[in-house]
C-alpha cells in the first residue's frame, strides 16, 4: 500500500464524466485495482475513454491528468512504493507526453517513500513546458540545490509560470540569485525583454530564509 | 479554409512551415512514421522516433495552434534490413497511444518477401487494434505494386473503407476507386502528382473517398500543397464546401474511423480568415471544453 493524493477531489471528476464516460472510468479503476499491472495497458487509452480537457471546478487541472492519477493512486493501494515505482518508470518510459505528465502529477502527490527523482530529471531535459511545470511541482523537493535551481532557470528560459515551482520561497538562495541576475543581464544585454517571473524570483532569493543563512555564514 | 493535411513529415520541417502552414488555414495534421532517408540500424532508433511522434512533434505543433497526429508503423524500406525486423514486435505499445490514427506507411518499395511479410503483418495490426491502415504505393513499379496491395488487403480482412492507399497518380487511381479503399494523393512540386492534375481527376471522379496531402518530406516538397490544391480547385469552380470536403471533411471522416482523434472535428475557428492571425495553441489541442473519446 502507498499513498498517493489525488489530483482533483473524485467528486468534481464525476461530474465532468458523463454515464457513459463515468462507466468507463470504473471499468478502468476496477482493472487496475485487480491487478496494478494493467496500470500500463489501460493508461493510453484512457483519456479516450473518458475524456479530455480543463477540468471544471479544478483550477489548472485536466480531467485527463485527474484520471489518470486517479488511476495510479488504484495501483497504489496493492503496492509497495518499490513496486510502484517500478510500474511508474515504465509507464513514463514508454508513455506519450500526456501519460509522462500523469506520472509526475502522481509523484507530486506520492508520500515520502517514493523517490522517483530520475523521472523528473529526465522531464527537465525535455523542452515540452507540461513536462517542465510538472516536474518542478512537491516531488521537487528531492531534487539536489543544483538541478533544482537548474530547473527554475528553466522555468523562466521556456516561459513556465515559475508560480508553479514548489518551494521557492523556502528553497531560492544567493546562488539561484546570481544564476538569475546572469540570465536578465543577457536578455538586457540583447536589448530583450526581461520575463516578469525574474523579479518574482529575485524577491523569492532576497526574502527566504536560505539566502539570510547562507549571508550569516 | 480550414486544412486537415493527412500526410506530411513534420520532424523534417522548421517551425517557419509550421507558422505558414497555420496562416494558409492547415489546423490538424497526420504524420506518418516514415523513412529518415539514413537507414536505421537498430530498433532503438526507432522508438526514439516514434517516441518523438507521440512527444515531442505534438507538443511543437501545438504552438502553433495545430492539431498533431501520427501513424506507426515499420515502413516497408526498412522491413528488408533484418536489424530492424523486430520492430514489429514494439509497434503494439504505441498503436495503444491516442492521437496514433493508422498503421502506416506500410506497403511495398522493391516488392520483396520481407516487405510483403511486414505489411501482411502490419495489416494484422490494423485489424487486432480496429485502426485505419496507411498504405504506401512504390516509386517504381507503381502499378503491380499497387495490384499487389489490394490482393493483400483483401486477403487481411480489414474492410476497404479502412484503408487509404497513397502517393496514387493517373494510372492507379481507378483500382483502388474500384476496390473501395480510399484515394490518397501526394501533390508535389514535381513528382508524384500536382495540383492541377488533381483537380483533373476530381473532375472525373467526383470527391468520395479522396485525401490530398503535401506529403511534405526531407526532399523537395512544399508543405503549402494542400491549400494551393484548394486554390486550383476553386478556380476551376468547385465551391468552398468542396473544397472543405476535400481538404477538411474527408481526412475527419477517414482518420476519425480511429476514435482517436485529438481535433475538434466541427472547428470552426478564423481557419484561414485572416492569413495574419497569430497561432493560438488553446484553439485546437490544449482544447477549451472537454472533448469526449470514443465510447467503445
Amino acid at each position: 500500500m502507498t499513498a498517493i493524493q489525488p489530483l482533483a477531489d473524485p467528486s468534481v471528476v464525476e461530474a465532468a464524466l458523463d454515464e457513459g464516460a463515468h462507466e468507463q472510468w470504473r471499468a478502468l479503476e476496477d482493472e487496475v485495482a485487480a491487478d496494478p499491472a494493467r496500470l500500463g495497458r489501460v493508461f493510453p487509452a484512457a483519456a479516450r475513454k473518458t475524456g479530455r480537457g480543463p477540468l471544471p471546478g479544478a483550477d489548472g487541472v485536466l480531467l485527463e491528468d485527474a484520471v489518470r492519477v486517479s488511476l495510479v493512486r488504484s495501483a497504489a493501494r496493492s503496492l509497495d512504493p518499490e513496486a510502484l515505482l517500478a510500474e511508474l518508470r515504465e509507464v513514463y518510459r514508454y508513455g506519450d507526453s500526456d501519460e509522462k505528465r500523469a506520472v509526475l502529477h502522481a509523484l507530486n502527490g506520492a508520500d515520502d517513500e517514493l523517490d522517483g527523482t530520475d523521472l523528473l530529471l529526465d522531464a527537465l531535459r525535455t523542452n515540452d513546458t507540461r513536462l517542465v511545470a510538472a516536474a518542478m511541482g512537491p516531488h521537487s523537493d528531492r531534487l539536489d540545490a543544483d538541478a533544482w535551481r537548474q530547473g527554475v532557470l528553466k522555468c523562466l528560459f521556456t516561459g513556465v509560470p515559475v508560480s508553479s515551482v514548489t518551494g521557492l520561497a523556502r528553497r531560492a538562495d544567493r546562488e539561484l540569485a546570481e544564476m538569475v541576475q546572469r540570465y536578465q543581464r543577457e536578455r538586457e544585454a540583447a536589448g530583450r525583454d526581461v520575463p516578469l517571473d525574474v523579479q518574482v524570483v529575485l524577491d523569492a532569493c532576497a526574502a527566504s530564509p536560505e539566502q539570510n543563512r547562507q549571508k550569516d555564514s | 479554409m480550414r486544412i486537415f493535411d493527412p500526410h506530411i513529415h513534420m520532424t523534417s520541417r522548421t517551425t517557419d512551415d509550421y507558422e505558414a502552414m497555420h496562416a494558409a488555414g492547415v489546423r490538424a495534421l497526420v504524420e506518418p512514421a516514415f523513412w529518415l532517408g539514413q537507414p536505421r540500424t537498430s530498433v532503438g532508433s526507432f522508438t526514439d522516433y516514434f517516441d518523438a511522434l507521440v512527444g515531442w512533434e505534438r507538443f511543437r505543433a501545438a504552438q502553433f495552434g495545430i492539431a498533431h497526429h501520427c501513424t506507426i508503423a515499420l515502413n516497408p524500406k526498412e522491413a528488408n534490413d533484418p536489424r530492424c525486423a523486430e520492430v514489429l514486435d514494439v509497434l503494439p505499445r504505441y498503436l495503444a497511444k491516442d492521437g496514433v490514427v493508422a498503421v502506416g506507411e506500410v506497403g511495398f518499395d522493391s516488392m520483396t518477401v520481407e516487405e510483403e511479410k511486414a505489411f501482411v503483418r502490419q495489416l494484422e495490426l490494423a485489424v487486432e487494434f480496429e485502426l485505419p491502415a496507411m498504405v504506401h504505393t512504390p516509386h517504381r513499379d507503381k502499378e503491380q505494386g499497387t495490384r499487389r496491395t489490394l490482393e493483400l488487403v483483401t486477403e487481411s480482412g480489414l474492410a476497404p473503407g479502412m484503408v487509404v492507399v497513397d502517393h496514387l497518380n493517373e494510372v492507379t487511381v481507378d483500382q483502388v476507386d474500384d476496390a473501395g479503399c480510399w484515394m490518397g494523393f501526394s501533390i508535389y512540386p514535381d513528382t508524384k502528382m500536382d495540383e492541377h492534375r488533381m483537380v483533373a481527376i476530381l473532375q472525373r471522379r467526383g470527391l468520395d473517398r479522396v485525401l490530398v496531402n503535401s506529403a511534405a518530406d526531407w526532399g523537395r516538397s512544399d508543405p503549402l500543397k494542400t491549400a494551393k490544391t484548394g486554390a486550383a480547385m476553386l478556380e476551376a469552380g468547385f465551391s468552398a464546401d468542396d473544397v472543405d470536403r476535400v481538404l477538411w471533411r474527408n481526412p475527419i471522416e477517414f482518420f476519425g474511423q480511429s476514435g482517436r482523434l485529438l481535433v475538434d472535428p466541427d472547428l470552426t475557428d478564423d481557419a484561414g480568415a485572416d492569413a495574419d492571425s497569430s497561432p493560438d495553441s488553446s484553439a485546437t489541442f490544449e482544447g477549451n471544453s472537454i472533448l469526449r473519446g470514443s465510447r467503445d
